[in-house]
């Protein structure tokens, strides 16, 4: 028990390290797939990544986590010290990917307090065959392009055999079996004069590239004339070699390296320089690669919870005492002015809660990245996923629930969406397809929009489908474009014919509606045939506190969210039209609105039942409006959002209640939930 | 090590051990375990939630914090009665969910010593028997002892809602 006690804190810790160290790996990974290459300081992040990781599970005693992350460490070691040019950078993101998934699996089972028990030896032991394969493919394989160089100094430069030291000591570091004429450059006085007249030829073996070498020899200084050819094979490079006495320079570096110790210090001074350089560039492009790594403290969000609460507390306390019955009908000008200074502060310092629980979408919006990738890898697509406005902020708890259906979304793209490469071109469209996630601020809804450009939807093949399967409610002739479009939602609702891997079963679309709908927000379908789909997602920035209406219904208040009301009005007898089955109508500037009333739905025992005694009050949510009806109108307040209590919850959830609520003279109101009442 | 803590967790429920809370419900008396209780308040305005069952009364503000109130009676299918300046709420902790429970008065806090404690009698018929976990004997009276657990239990609200 007490063991228990010390390791938990410890295993938090290391749950929360490691997710956040397995999204920048991820990250890290993406970004040097995309340049399809791994610089350098990629290779170090995950290098260090893998260490860190490495070590904390070894710690932790999770040893296959810890074996695996060794085996990775092993792998980048190598890249990183040795510097293998052949390496298929897509070949190693899917060893380290498949590497991370097995970590982010264990780790869930942790945090889900479930035993770890998953074997990683199979993901390390393709890794190993991967690492020893590219190990004996860089030893054997030999550097076949063999190059001459010719080099004049210019006249009077002097000192030509240290420059031309200078020169073969730096091509040392990308080349091969050097050879050069004259040979022995430093000891021998002649060679100066040697290269003055005829030229320093340099004979080697590389790798790199005719443009890459010719660019490092164009550096040297005092350079007058320099000629580099790609020598056609080795026959005619041995021959050259045997006519021309060349030497080994290795031999001279060794020899030289023990007297000329202070002069190879400056110079790899020098060489470091120009490395900080290539660093600094690499960093800066890091920067613009959109790494979005910010100086944040991490704090439990139970802490913050508690603080949102008691200024919550706080304002409800506020208008118990502003809104006091005691004080109704006198006049106090001091205490009013006290009282708006007060206001003002709360509020403040509400908004100011409100923003540290405010988290950017860039994590969620980065997670879609890895989606791309693997899907168009398994589907053979080429997919870009653009990202616009990663930067909008919205509420932490928001953040969990679009993160699903985000996800899911962006597979429909890119399954159904984007087209095969082959049909885009037929198309006149370009090869590769774009998804585009954009997210913005729009009043107190953040909009996020995922959009494709692929072919779009097919509104024949929705509607056949739909009433194949039931779904239709309308004559087909008479829904829009957009009705039809809006069909997909529907729980069941699948056009593809196939279930694949990532979609086609029917449920994702629903899924997505639902989690939207969970926290307030209500998705469209647009969509043109051809040009593609686009999907927008409406989200409140945030459900803790919001705006309300408080009513009154017999004796008890409900509190509706100002933004879903559109007006409220006492009706007139005429307007007010009932169907044979009972259900009221109302007439409001030629639109009829079905009358949805609370002391019915709630069963309420209420003095008014007739409805031009009491008040209508019409709300919206996404396109639909109904007119609800209650006894009076109480007034307007911030409330803060409460979850009804757990005990009530585990009976069920109630039709339309969003909640509760403290009124300023400490009654409770219960929040409607508008989307609920609507679809009631 | 572990026995240390152990003793400890002992000692300090020493005080509360064999303590009962007791309050009736007409003619009965019931006791309800110590540990269990917060705090005792007096009947407050009741926020009523729709489609509930209808023993679960609503939810109350204790002092900024929502709790849901049940009323012992109607829970136990006795009828209902009249709430007056005597009837209390009993704030209850049970595994961690806090509830009120609405009962006729609260009588004294008694120690019941193990020994007075005895298994309920077999009951074939009894419908409510499973709430009571023990009969306890002071004097000549006898006191229902509550099984507070049971009185949230899941198995009724599975009833609930199958009968929705």
């Amino acid at each position: 028990m007490s063991e228990q006690h010390i390791h938990e804190p410890l295993m938090d810790m290391f749950i929360f390290e490691t997710t956040q160290l397995l999204e920048q790996l991820e990250q890290a990974i993406l970004n040097s797939e995309s340049i399809s290459t791994y610089t350098e300081t990629s290779i170090n992040e995950i290098f260090r990544i893998m260490h860190t990781i490495k070590g904390s599970s070894a710690m932790m005693m999770l040893n296959d986590i810890s074996l695996l992350a060794h085996a990775i460490e092993d792998l980048f070691y190598y890249l990183r010290d040795i510097k293998p040019n052949n390496i298929d950078t897509s070949t190693i993101s899917d060893l380290v990917l498949d590497g991370v998934d097995f970590i982010k699996v264990e780790v869930k089972k942790l945090e889900n307090g479930n035993t770890v028990d998953g074997a990683s030896s199979s993901i390390i032991s393709n890794i190993n065959e991967y690492l020893s394969m590219i190990k004996q493919s860089n030893i054997t394989e030999p550097m076949n392009k063999v190059f001459e160089a010719v080099i004049f100094f210019q006249e009077g430069c002097e000192m030509e055999n240290i420059r031309a030291y200078t020169i073969i000591r730096n091509l040392n570091g990308f080349a091969k079996k050097i050879s050069c004429i004259p040979k022995d450059i430093m000891d021998n006085d002649e060679s100066v004069e040697i290269i003055r007249k005829d030229g320093l030829k340099l004979y080697f073996e590389s790798d790199y590239t005719y443009a890459k070498l010719n660019e490092f020899f164009m550096q040297t200084i005092f350079l007058k004339d320099m000629e580099l050819n790609q020598l056609e094979n080795d026959v005619v490079y041995m021959q050259q070699m045997e006519d021309s006495e060349a030497t080994e320079f290795e031999d001279i570096i060794s020899e030289r390296d023990k007297n000329n110790n202070l002069l190879n210090v400056k110079k790899d001074k020098d060489k470091n320089k120009d490395k900080d350089k290539d660093k600094d560039k690499d960093e800066e492009k890091d920067k613009t690669n959109g790494s979005t790594a910010q100086s944040i403290i991490s704090v439990n969000v139970a802490k913050l919870d508690q603080l949102m609460d008691l200024v919550g507390e706080m304002v409800i306390a506020e208008a118990m005492v502003i809104q006091n019955p005691d004080l109704v009908g006198l006049e106090l000008d001091n205490f009013r002015k006290a009282a708006r200074q007060l206001n003002k502060i709360t509020t403040e310092m509400q908004n100011t809660v409100m923003s540290i629980r405010m988290v950017p979408l860039s994590t969620t919006f980065n997670k879609m990245n890895r989606i791309v990738r693997d899907m168009c890898k398994k589907l053979e697509k080429e997919v870009r996923l653009k990202i616009i406005g990663e930067d909008t902020e919205v509420d932490k708890n928001i953040i969990e629930h679009i993160s699903d259906p985000l996800m899911h979304l962006v597979r429909n793209s890119i399954d159904h969406g984007i087209e095969s490469s082959e049909e885009r071109g037929e198309n006149g469209k370009t090869k590769v397809g774009t998804v585009t996630l954009t997210a913005r601020n729009s009043g107190s809804d953040v909009l996020i929009i995922v959009s494709d450009d692929g072919g779009g939807l097919d509104r024949d093949k929705i509607l056949s489908k739909a009433s194949q399967q039931n779904l239709l409610i309308k004559r087909e002739e008479d829904m829009s474009d957009r009705e039809v479009y809006n069909l997909i939602i529907l729980p069941g609702f699948s056009t593809n014919d196939n279930v694949t891997e990532f979609s086609g079963r029917g449920v994702g679309m629903d899924v997505v509606a639902r989690n939207i709908e969970a926290v307030g927000g209500t998705v469209y379908v647009d969509s043109m045939p051809g040009k593609g789909t686009e999907i927008t997602l409406k989200i409140p920035l945030t459900l803790a506190i919001i705006d309300g209406m408080n009513i009154k219904v017999g004796n008890s208040r409900y509190t509706i969210p100002i933004i879903s009301i559109k007006e409220s009005f006492r009706p007139s007898k005429k307007d007010i039209i009932s169907d044979p089955d009972g259900n009221e109508m109302i007439l409001v500037r030629g639109q009829c609105y079905k009358i949805l009333r609370i002391h019915e739905v709630y069963k309420v025992k209420t003095q008014i039942t007739e409805l031009y005694n009491g008040i209508i009050i019409m709300i919206e949510h996404g396109d639909k409006t109904i007119c609800i009806f209650a006894d009076e109108l109480i007034g307007q307040q911030q409330v803060v959002v409460k979850a009804l209590p757990e005990y009530i919850q585990t009976f069920k959830t109630i039709r339309g209640l969003a909640g509760c609520t403290l009124l300023g003279d400490g009654s409770i109101s219960l929040i409607l939930d508008v989307a609920g009442m609507i679809n009631m | 090590m572990a026995d240390v803590v152990e003793s400890t967790v002992e000692l300090e429920e020493d005080t509360q051990k064999d303590r009962y809370l007791t309050f009736s419900l007409g003619k009965e008396s019931y006791g309800i375990e110590i540990k269990y209780v917060i705090e005792i308040i007096g009947i407050q305005s009741i926020t009523e939630i729709p489609e509930l069952p209808e023993y679960v009364r609503g939810i109350i503000n204790l002092r900024g914090k929502i709790i849901p109130v049940i009323d012992v009676r109607v829970r136990f299918k006795k009828e209902p009665r009249e709430y007056n300046d005597r009837t209390c709420v009993i704030v209850v902790d049970i595994l961690n969910i806090s509830i009120g429970l609405i009962v006729d008065s609260v009588s004294e806090v008694l120690t019941i010593p193990e020994q007075d404690i005895v298994d309920p009698p077999q009951m074939n018929t009894g419908n409510n028997n499973h709430y009571i976990k023990n009969i306890g004997k002071v004097g000549n009276e006898v006191k229902l002892l509550l099984d507070c657990e049971e009185l949230l239990s899941e198995k009724d609200m599975e009833n609930f809602s199958e009968e929705l």
